[in-house]
């Protein structure tokens, strides 16, 4: 495919959602629980670097839990060691962590454990050296899932904590 | 605005002989059910008795006609109810709708086919004849009547054809503005009447309305009548709102509202349209419940991914942590007395029920089956607790004693969540989701597991509350 220079954001905007479109297609049919996690490199379509781009397609904006749990996989913390090393280099960045989960719980208890889930990432990346007064948490419950179907292939993507540079 | 009396003709007995309805004529044999536990033939003696000399010396005392709620022989009541008397035909019919489509809807009544009736509009100043209907093999008869003027007004009789005698007659008035509310009144006359203990058609249920796309769904509140007519929306959408709760004076709602980003609880009083946030505790405070007497909102504090319960007066004041630790403490239910207060929490591991004081402390885990327990609801008679329960891929409503014993699952499917009690403690409204780009819609069952039904509403509904009967 033909990339017109120079490549705006407009379009580079609609080439990562096609990348997500695809890879989340790719999760759902292979059952992948991790899912987003650890996009890779792609070079020129993983933005310039420090940008919000970079950030979500090449460190990995999103890490997934397993059912009703709030522990951090290894393939999480994998994810979050690398988000911490970027927003640890681009300090002008604030960050807002929201937890979610999938469907397959009540509302109120799933707004607490996107809370919890939340929290825990939180704490991970202050571990790791990001200043706590940079991060704020936001709960969303099960009301903003990503993949939608009634199987284990669409749950995992949902039952997630995503760190939105802002 | 609702002033009701009985008609004087044969009132003063009426409440008592209508205690004494049996259905099942034939035999006189009430059932073989060891565990009904409303109305049997005992304790309908027994109130008869107790009621009035005018009952005594009644000569239809022993009439029979009357609806077994409960057991395996049960059938609904065929019952006829002609379109009332009016002056404005189509606004009888329209009542006389209301009223069918209420007992129905019940599960314990069989309205017949109006067109089918020997006589197609009441007469509620007349004796029916009862031998026109014993052929038709009517035995339970409604006859009603109703005029819009100032006020709207209704009367209603009802009639057991086979003892011709009068099981109850009612006269109501109300405002202009309130022509359902004559209808649900007057289902409510005859439900007590019939089927024992108190209505639930002249009530209200606030809901959560959805619409869009499910991965950026717009939700917002929204009130009903309780037979899915008069919605109003009362949020605009633009942030989301979630689980409204009633209180007890139908008037005031807490629920939880994204508008500060994390959800926090709300107070929102209807008749004005004014709300406020509840309390300025942790990170962000959702899923609440008021106390029966309306003084209390119990509900819960996330902080640093600890989710506790607390209660706050709706004055204000600070508020008290009932619980305490790194657990999902959730669900906050009172018992109707005030004294506990049932709530949900994974301290144990997956979600489960548990019971304390309402002042907190000593939590006791009271459900134990397979799985994992949510959304515990304390019936307003206080004799059941409905909750949510996950097991087996699926999602159930069910109902347990309030020490944990003797639980009934009343409806299962891929998705079933957050019961809510109709004021007599009878029937059971939750949301249902098949999943997929689907979304929720309202459902009633009744404790008995019988009768489930959806509830109409114009868009997805989830998050049911039923207000009680209507002052």
């Amino acid at each position: 495919m033909a990339i017109p220079a120079p490549f705006s954001t407009a379009l580079r905007a609609a080439a990562m959602l096609f990348f997500v479109v695809v890879v989340a297609a790719c999760s759902r049919s292979s059952n992948d629980a991790v899912g987003l996690t650890g996009a890779g490199n792609l070079g020129p379509g993983g933005g310039a670097p420090g940008s919000q781009q970079e950030f979500i397609v090449t460190v990995g904006d999103r890490v997934f839990f397993t059912t009703d749990s709030s522990s951090l996989t290894p393939e999480a913390m994998a994810t979050l060691d690398k988000q911490a090393a970027w927003l640890n280099q681009y300090q002008n960045y604030r960050v807002l962590i929201e937890g979610h989960a999938d469907e397959r719980g009540t509302r109120e208890y799933n707004i607490a454990l996107g809370a919890r889930r939340s929290s825990v990432v939180v704490n991970y990346l202050v571990s790791k050296g990001v200043n706590g007064q940079r991060i704020t948490s936001q709960s969303f419950g099960k009301e903003r899932p990503v993949a939608i179907c009634n199987d284990i292939s669409c749950w995992s993507q949902n039952r997630r904590a995503v760190t939105v540079v802002q | 605005m609702i002033n009701g009396g009985s008609l004087n003709w044969n009132s003063d007995r009426d409440l008592e002989f209508a205690l004494l309805l049996a259905k099942n004529r034939p035999n006189g044999e009430i059932g073989d059910n060891q565990h009904m536990t409303l109305l049997t033939r005992r304790s309908a003696l027994k109130l008869g008795l107790a009621g009035s000399a005018l009952l005594a010396t009644a000569p239809m005392a022993m009439a029979q006609l009357r609806i077994v709620v409960e057991g395996a022989n049960f059938q609904p009541l065929p019952i006829a109810i002609p379109d009332f008397a009016s002056s404005d035909p189509t606004f009888g019919r329209e009542i006389a709708d209301i009223v069918r489509n209420n007992l129905r809807r019940s599960g314990l009544f069989l309205p017949l086919d109006p067109a089918s009736l020997p006589v197609q509009v009441g007469d509620v100043n007349g004796t029916p004849d009862f031998n026109v209907w014993r052929t038709a093999n009517v035995d339970a008869l409604v006859m009603g009547s109703v005029e819009r003027g100032g006020q709207i007004s209704s009367s209603v009789r009802v009639w057991d054809t086979q003892q011709a005698a009068q099981v109850v007659g009612k006269s109501y008035n109300t405002d202009p503005n309130s022509a359902r509310r004559i209808g649900h009144i007057v289902s409510d006359a005859i439900y007590e009447q019939l089927a024992g203990g108190t209505g639930y058609f002249d009530t209200r249920v606030i809901y959560t309305a959805e619409s869009g796309p499910k991965a950026n769904r717009t939700r917002r509140l929204a009130i009903m009548d309780q037979d899915g007519a008069n919605v109003q929306y009362l949020t605009d959408g633009s942030t989301m709102a979630l689980t409204p709760r009633f209180a007890p004076n139908g008037d005031l709602v807490t629920y939880m509202n994204f508008a500060d980003g994390n959800p926090q609880v709300y107070l929102l009083q209807l008749s004005s349209g004014q709300q406020q946030r509840l309390a300025n505790v942790g990170a962000m405070t959702f899923a609440p419940r008021f106390s029966p007497d309306g003084g209390t909102v119990a509900f819960s504090v996330e902080q640093g991914g600890a989710t506790n319960i607390y209660a706050v007066g709706t004055g204000g004041g600070q508020p008290v942590q009932l619980t305490s630790g790194a657990a999902i403490d959730t669900g906050p239910s009172y018992s109707p007395d005030g004294g506990r207060i049932v709530f949900e929490s994974d301290r144990g591991g997956s979600p489960q029920i548990y019971m304390m004081g309402a002042s907190g402390g000593n939590a006791q885990r009271i459900s134990f089956g397979q799985g994992s327990y949510s959304t515990p609801v304390w019936s307003p008679k206080g004799d059941l607790i409905a909750f949510t329960r996950q097991s087996g891929g699926q999602f159930h409503i069910g109902i347990m004693n309030p020490d944990g014993s003797g639980e009934r699952l009343l409806y299962s499917s891929y998705h079933a969540e957050g019961p809510t009690w109709a004021p007599n403690g009878r029937v059971i409204m939750f949301f249902q989701d098949p999943g997929g780009n689907d979304g929720p819609r309202l459902m009633s069952v009744d404790i008995w597991g019988r009768n489930p039904l959806t509830v109409a509403t114009e868009s997805y509904a989830s998050d049911p509350s039923w207000s009680g009967l209507r002052g």
